[in-house]
């Protein structure tokens, strides 16, 4: 396949999935301002945090407010990440790959963009969770589509890695939101507003109810480990760097390339470390910083996929 | 609902009382409720309103919808050809604006007999363009012969230089065709055209009949209409026909400028109909004379490219050296025998403005025939004696430049301003080649939704055709009927406002007919 097609494939895919969880971010976070009593800490600053663009943020808005936030991280089109950009440039890739969608694929992404697009201007003024919740139900609609009307070969494959890496880095993202909340108020542990914010952000990878299935009640180290390494639930981190493993395996079987891509190797390490670390280490080596490394591994994954088949040179 | 539905067919019935009428031959053929031919050559009416004989089952649907039930239909088309993507960019616009082509729900209808005069005119032109194409490329006998000026073509800037002695397998240069027709007052069909390089429009015309047989799917069962959605195997068969020497299953792809393209998406559908790689420059490379393509397996062997790249920025080695948009070395390659291009490079020259109007001519030449369809007759400003004509004239006349396409480039004298004219006669004065004048012709209409109401429209028609040998021409029965929707306009280009229109091409006993066909 075209290397440029590859690329494409997997940008726009990459794209689709930060799209949904901002969304998810959104989504979750006025659902629990919703709930959360005024003296708690503001839900609004995380969010900004946790994009790694709080300058930018602060230049262009000063201090964050529910608006703000949600016209940043939403709607925003001088913003390179956000949620519109995003959508929009995944339209650009698709538009681009177009003749190898399916149709229905390319139809579900240019509907997605018209409807958020259409829909900004309302939502920056007054924005609801049922907005958000109709952008994460256009994305489990564009997954549905992705995995149920294309052969999945190689171009599914790259999609597949896309989704999943992206994934992978925005669980372990909102987890992280929580650590921001968290800090200022570490005595709020345990008590029925803890409950309630974690719930929420189990809600937000929808993983609430698989969650309580399990463990029935809230207990910050097993939603940690439900978060990063939980082996069935597919938006935990392991679970996706499990598939996006088998994607990168699957596409170096198919490839006729003598020696083993950077990517393959770097991700086999990564999921190395899942299986074997424990939650209760993590936690007391801090969390944050476990994070970190995770999303650091999962970008060099990334990088090593332009030179392993994007064509890139490889920087010397 | 039940009231509803009872009420359209009450009004069915009081409409046909009121317009239908014995003919002749004792049918009874419906008459267009309303409507105003206005002195012009209508496709789907005579002038007194009656059907054409091939109408009848259209004309019987549209009087028995209500109006606005048929404005309803032409939404909901426009609404799944933007949800489809199937638009076209707009380049001023920086937001990268699309646009759908506008649409019209009615029909043009061309019958049996016409197609049958249309496409034997349209295969004995191509057979001449094609002669044309080798000898001016190779001997220029027609030069020597005295048939067309030696300075028509030096001058001519789609005559490329670096063209000459090229031998394109089988002698085919222009494989792919899409040939502008227009009919006057008097029904008869001239030659407006010929693009030779890379016409587009043919997605639109799969597109339209792909949602008419959705949205009208009684009155198309009934119209014996000939089918057009084999184009893309044809095409397929096509560029397979022209691979290289040798090569029984060749690797082939369709070459775009690119995403920002106007006609990309074109591009993109054909290259998914024919399930062949869609490429950009940027995807090739050139080594040993050989085309490969970058893929994530590294270098891959192409064949045959389907170009949708102007002539002049295939291949930046050979033409503009500024281009990225074509593939340094391409054209070695293609000397080699290497690689097959459709359509040859140099095709252009063929449909220069004034080169056109020496067609007639070609075809008795190469030929030894009489054209079949005639040009417009042309006025060619380097002439003296017609330019004086011309200049005399501006008022009555449409003049174009040689060099542009696309609606640019144009003074329709009867509506332009005494200062427009002015502008032009200063043009002419001051580069005559560049210049051919036309009679304004009173182009034929259509029906089309205008509001609620139906109106004369006037409509161009642009076939295409397919050539894989000397005698291996294969014309798509039907084609991109343009329509300007504007009251009175004459300028059909979607880049000025203009439509389109699905076209059905009545099927003779034996023939193939679209609705037996599944679609895609």
């Amino acid at each position: 396949m075209l290397s440029r097609v590859a690329e494409s494939i997997y940008w726009m895919s990459r794209q689709m999935e930060r799209a949904e969880n901002l969304a998810r971010f959104l989504e979750v976070t006025l659902n629990l301002t919703l709930d959360q009593a005024d003296s708690l800490v503001d839900p609004w600053e995380p969010l900004v945090q946790v994009t790694g663009d709080t300058e930018w943020f602060v230049e262009k808005y000063g201090v964050p407010t529910q608006q703000s936030v949600v016209n940043f991280l939403a709607f925003d089109l001088e913003y390179h990440s956000s949620m519109l950009t995003c959508l929009r440039a995944a339209r650009e890739n698709a538009k681009s790959v177009r003749e190898m969608l399916s149709s229905e694929a390319f139809e579900q992404i240019n509907e997605f963009y018209h409807f958020v697009s259409d829909s900004s201007a309302t939502q920056i003024t007054d924005p609801t969770a049922a907005f958000f919740d109709s952008v994460r139900d256009y994305s489990l609609l564009w997954s549905g589509i992705l995995d149920s009307t294309m052969a999945h070969d190689m171009r599914w494959h790259f999609a597949n890695v896309g989704r999943l890496l992206e994934r992978a880095d925005k669980t372990s993202r909102i987890l992280d939101v929580k650590y921001f909340n968290l800090l200022p108020n570490v005595t709020d542990v345990g008590t029925a507003i803890d409950d309630l914010q974690w719930s929420t952000l189990l809600l937000a990878i929808s993983g609430f109810e698989a969650y309580r299935r399990e463990h029935h009640l809230v207990n910050i180290e097993k939603v940690v480990a439900f978060f990063l390494f939980h082996q069935a639930f597919p938006r935990s981190v392991r679970s996706c760097v499990a598939g996006a493993h088998w994607s990168l395996t699957e596409i170096e079987a198919k490839s006729n390339s003598d020696e083993p891509g950077e990517a393959i190797q770097h991700i086999a390490t990564l999921q190395h470390r899942l299986t074997e670390s424990n939650v209760k280490e993590v936690i007391a080596g801090g969390m944050h910083q476990f994070i970190d490394l995770v999303q650091l591994e999962l970008n060099q994954i990334g990088e090593s996929l332009t030179y392993d088949y994007f064509n890139a040179p490889r920087p010397s | 609902m039940t009231h509803n539905r009872s009420q359209s067919q009450a009004s069915a019935t009081q409409n046909q009382s009121q317009t239908s009428a014995l003919t002749e031959q004792g049918f009874v053929a419906p008459q267009l409720a309303g409507y105003k031919c206005e002195g012009f050559f209508d496709e789907l009416v005579d002038e007194n309103n009656f059907a054409r004989p091939d109408a009848e089952n259209l004309i019987e649907l549209i009087n028995r919808l209500p109006p606005e039930e048929l404005l309803r239909r032409q939404n909901a088309i426009e609404k799944s050809l933007y949800r489809m993507g199937i638009t076209f960019t707009v380049y001023s616009d920086e937001a990268g604006t699309e646009k759908i082509m506008p649409f019209d729900v009615v029909p043009r209808i061309v019958s049996a007999m016409l197609w049958q005069h249309i496409e034997a005119g349209l295969k004995q032109r191509i057979r001449a363009l094609n002669r044309f194409l080798s000898d001016i490329y190779g001997e220029q006998k027609i030069i020597q012969d005295g048939v067309i000026p030696r300075d028509i073509i030096d001058s001519a800037p789609s005559f490329l230089k670096e063209c000459i002695g090229l031998k394109p397998p089988g002698d085919v240069w222009c494989h792919i065709t899409g040939t502008d027709l227009v009919r006057d007052n008097s029904g008869g069909v001239y030659v407006l055209e010929d693009n030779l390089r890379c016409p587009s429009g043919v997605s639109y015309v799969l597109q339209n009949r792909h949602v008419m047989k959705r949205n009208f799917p009684q009155v198309f069962a009934a119209s014996q209409v000939r089918p057009v959605n084999d184009y893309p195997s044809r095409l397929y068969g096509m560029l397979q026909a022209i691979a290289p020497k040798g090569v029984t299953h060749p690797m082939i792809a369709v070459l775009t400028p690119g995403v920002y393209n106007s006609a990309y998406y074109e591009h993109s559908y054909l290259a998914q109909q024919m399930g062949v790689e869609l490429v950009e420059g940027r995807d090739l490379t050139v080594k040993n004379d050989i085309v490969y393509m970058r893929t994530t397996d590294g270098l891959q062997r192409v064949d045959v490219i389907y170009r949708r790249v102007d002539d002049t920025f295939l291949d930046p080695e050979t033409f503009r050296k500024d281009s990225c948009l074509g593939v340094a070395g391409l054209m070695k390659a293609y000397r080699a025998g290497n690689v097959s291009l459709a359509n040859a490079p140099g095709t252009g020259i063929a449909d220069d403005k004034v080169v056109y109007a020496f067609v007639p001519d070609m075809i008795k030449y190469y030929l030894g025939e009489e054209s079949i369809l005639a040009n417009v007759p042309t006025y060619l400003c380097h002439r003296d004696e017609d330019r004086e004509y011309v200049l005399a004239n501006l008022d009555k006349l449409v003049v174009k430049a040689a060099g542009e396409s696309g609606g640019y480039g144009i003074l329709i004298g009867p509506h332009a301003s005494p200062a427009e004219r002015e502008e032009f006669a200063g043009k002419i004065r001051t580069d005559p080649r560049n210049y051919i004048a036309q009679p304004t012709l009173q182009l034929s209409r259509v029906p089309t939704l205008a509001g609620n109401a139906l109106e004369g429209r006037h409509v161009d028609l642009r076939p295409y055709i397919l050539c894989s040998g000397k005698d291996d021409i294969w014309v798509m029965p039907g084609g991109l009927t343009r329509v300007a929707l504007k009251k009175g306009s004459l300028v059909v280009n979607s880049s000025q406002g203009g439509g389109s229109k699905d076209t059905w091409v009545s099927a003779e006993a034996g023939q193939d007919i679209a609705s037996d066909w599944q679609d895609e």
